[in-house]
């Protein structure tokens, strides 16, 4: 032998012992943590709220058709609730924000990865998608209602209209956010073109696709309410929108304070339960959500 | 030694798993073009390993580029019979989304290997780096030399008969690279693929290497060539390859002065 050399099974050894020093120790948060760190705060801020809202009213500040009282404000919930009306509303909105935000993604996916691999398609309509995310798409309700009525389809293209540029957006920076690496690596494994698109470039895209779709959703909701406020009629269905205009019409203060708390409630609701779990879980995943 | 021998006779078997002929590279710019390499001709036999050792601007990686096929030449060829080269970077490129098995079993995924067969081998190839136990872990929980090893189970995947390996070292901490090179230098052994490694640092690649070839900087040009006659396993402290060190660094640093003449 040449040099004092490592037999293999010591190599093994020191092997070993190395990985088990510098392996990067994973830690989950035990329940009690989340609770006392995520759960408590917002509802004392929520508490907070509901209690100077309630001196506000007790101190008379104004005429109480202005500002009702909470308890007010939850009769007219538990109204609804009893003429089985309540969850009938809610859903309807629901039901037609979820659908339209399906469709708007459906149709900003494609659309999205058409801008961010095409180039001639990027430099015709990417910056016409960028300028329509900042233009309110209460603005589209008009048009829509002359062109489409007054019905469903009004409401889902003026939904599409508002969340199609953000799920697609979200897609184009996803994508020009992939590390070139894994595009080389990528190719030197063999995968270019489509298998290249669907086993790195979308994998690699998915973190800035959800947060498209995180404010794809927030959009199409928006959007939903403009539609509904703004275009009601007995065809449509009441949804919550029109629950808030309806209470404009018949000067029932509780019930618009109610339509805006559900409006409220509805989006946070989704973000909290659908997208922000999905976006920590991917995060959490590729190790990018770091906790100090 | 015995297993030095096997090594050499092994290349009995006429060929060369790469074929660099005459292979030129310039960039274009706006001040023109500038050559990069230079009738760059070198030959990686069979289960040979040699590494390109260089200065800064030498064209080391583009070279390794143009191997991988990433690039195109200018001008001349290049042949790698046994197929699309694997390619190892600096930066592991372990795909963070995949778990480290995962990351394997794409490789064999895109080079075609049937579904039922591709964990059984990508926990065989774990086991070749030594890292049997990791096959669910996420690239963020493995170290940097774990995920080296992930990165090399992963480009052994290929089954191609080159590896090529961009500086793979270069930014682990000096004790896991010495445990590294032992690793590469047993795995070469053990599946008889051939080598090209690029690196800037002299030990290291007379370390592992059976040639080391000398690029000159800007443009790249074949300097000299060293076939290293000390017998593996090496370490990078051992006197014969610390002395053919001192003999290359000395010709690196005549290279590296000559641009600073005019």
């Amino acid at each position: 032998m040449a040099s004092t050399d490592t037999k293999p099974d010591d190599l093994a050894g020191l092997e070993a012992g190395l990985d088990a020093l510098d392996a990067v120790q994973v830690r989950r948060t035990p329940v009690r943590e989340v609770l006392l760190r995520k759960v408590l705060p917002p509802a004392l801020a929520v508490a907070l709220v509901i209690t100077v809202w309630q001196l506000l009213v007790e101190a008379q500040v104004t005429d109480d058709y202005k500002l009702p009282s909470p308890a007010a404000v939850w009769n007219s919930a538990s109204d609804m609730w009893l003429q089985g009306t309540l969850l009938e509303v809610v859903w309807t909105s629901i039901s037609r924000g979820l659908l339209g935000f399906l469709m708007a993604v459906a149709i900003g996916t494609p659309l999205g990865l058409l801008v961010a691999r095409v180039k001639f398609v990027r430099a015709a309509i990417g910056p016409i998608l960028s300028g329509l995310q900042s233009l309110p798409s209460v603005a589209w309700v008009a048009p829509a209602v002359i062109w489409l009525g007054l019905n469903d389809k009004m409401m889902y293209a003026v939904i599409l209209l508002g969340a199609v540029p953000s799920v697609a957006n979200g897609l184009v920076s996803g994508v020009d956010q992939v590390p070139p690496l894994f595009l080389r690596a990528g190719r030197t494994l063999g995968a270019s073109g489509l298998r290249g698109t669907w086993h790195i470039v979308l994998p690699a895209a998915l973190p800035g696709y959800l947060a498209g779709l995180k404010q794809g959703w927030a959009f199409s909701w928006r959007s939903l309410m403009a539609a509904e406020i703004i275009a009601s009629s007995p065809d449509l269905g009441l949804g919550l929108g029109q629950l808030l205009e309806n209470g404009r019409n018949n000067a029932d203060m509780p019930g618009i304070f109610l339509a805006i708390i559900l409006i409220l409630f509805v989006g946070i609701a989704i973000d909290l339960l659908v997208f922000s779990p999905l976006e920590r879980w991917v995060l959490r995943s590729r190790g990018l959500l770091v906790k100090n | 030694m015995a297993t030095t021998l096997t090594k050499a006779e092994d290349r009995t078997a006429v060929g060369h798993a790469a074929r660099i002929a005459h292979v030129s590279k310039s960039f274009g710019g706006p001040e023109g073009q500038q050559l990069v390499l230079d009738d760059i001709t070198l030959d990686v036999a069979p289960g040979e390993f040699v590494t390109l050792l260089g200065a800064s601007g030498c064209g080391k990686s583009t070279l390794l580029n143009l191997v991988a096929g990433l690039d195109r030449p200018t001008a001349g060829s290049i042949e790698t019979p046994g197929g699309r080269p694997a390619l190892m970077f600096q930066e592991h490129a372990l795909f963070p989304w995949l778990t480290a098995g995962k990351n394997i079993e794409l490789a064999l995924r895109l080079r075609g290997v049937p579904k039922s067969e591709r964990r059984t081998e990508a926990e065989r190839l774990l086991e070749l780096v030594r890292l049997g136990g990791a096959y669910g872990k996420r690239v963020h929980e493995l170290s940097g030399g774990m995920r080296q090893r992930v990165a090399m189970a992963r480009a052994l995947a290929q089954d191609s008969q080159l590896l090529l390996m961009d500086e793979p070292f270069a930014a682990l901490d000096a004790i896991t690279r010495d445990v590294l090179h032992d690793e590469l230098t047993r795995i070469w052994r053990e599946t008889n693929v051939s080598v090209l490694f690029v690196t800037h640092n002299v030990r290291e690649a007379v370390r592992l290497a059976e040639r080391v070839v000398l690029l000159s900087s800007r443009p790249g040009r074949i300097a000299r060539e060293w076939t290293v006659d000390i017998e593996q396993p090496r370490r990078i402290e051992d006197n014969a390859v610390a002395e053919l060190s001192v003999e290359i660094t000395e010709q690196l640093r005549g290279e590296i002065r000559r641009h600073g003449q005019h």
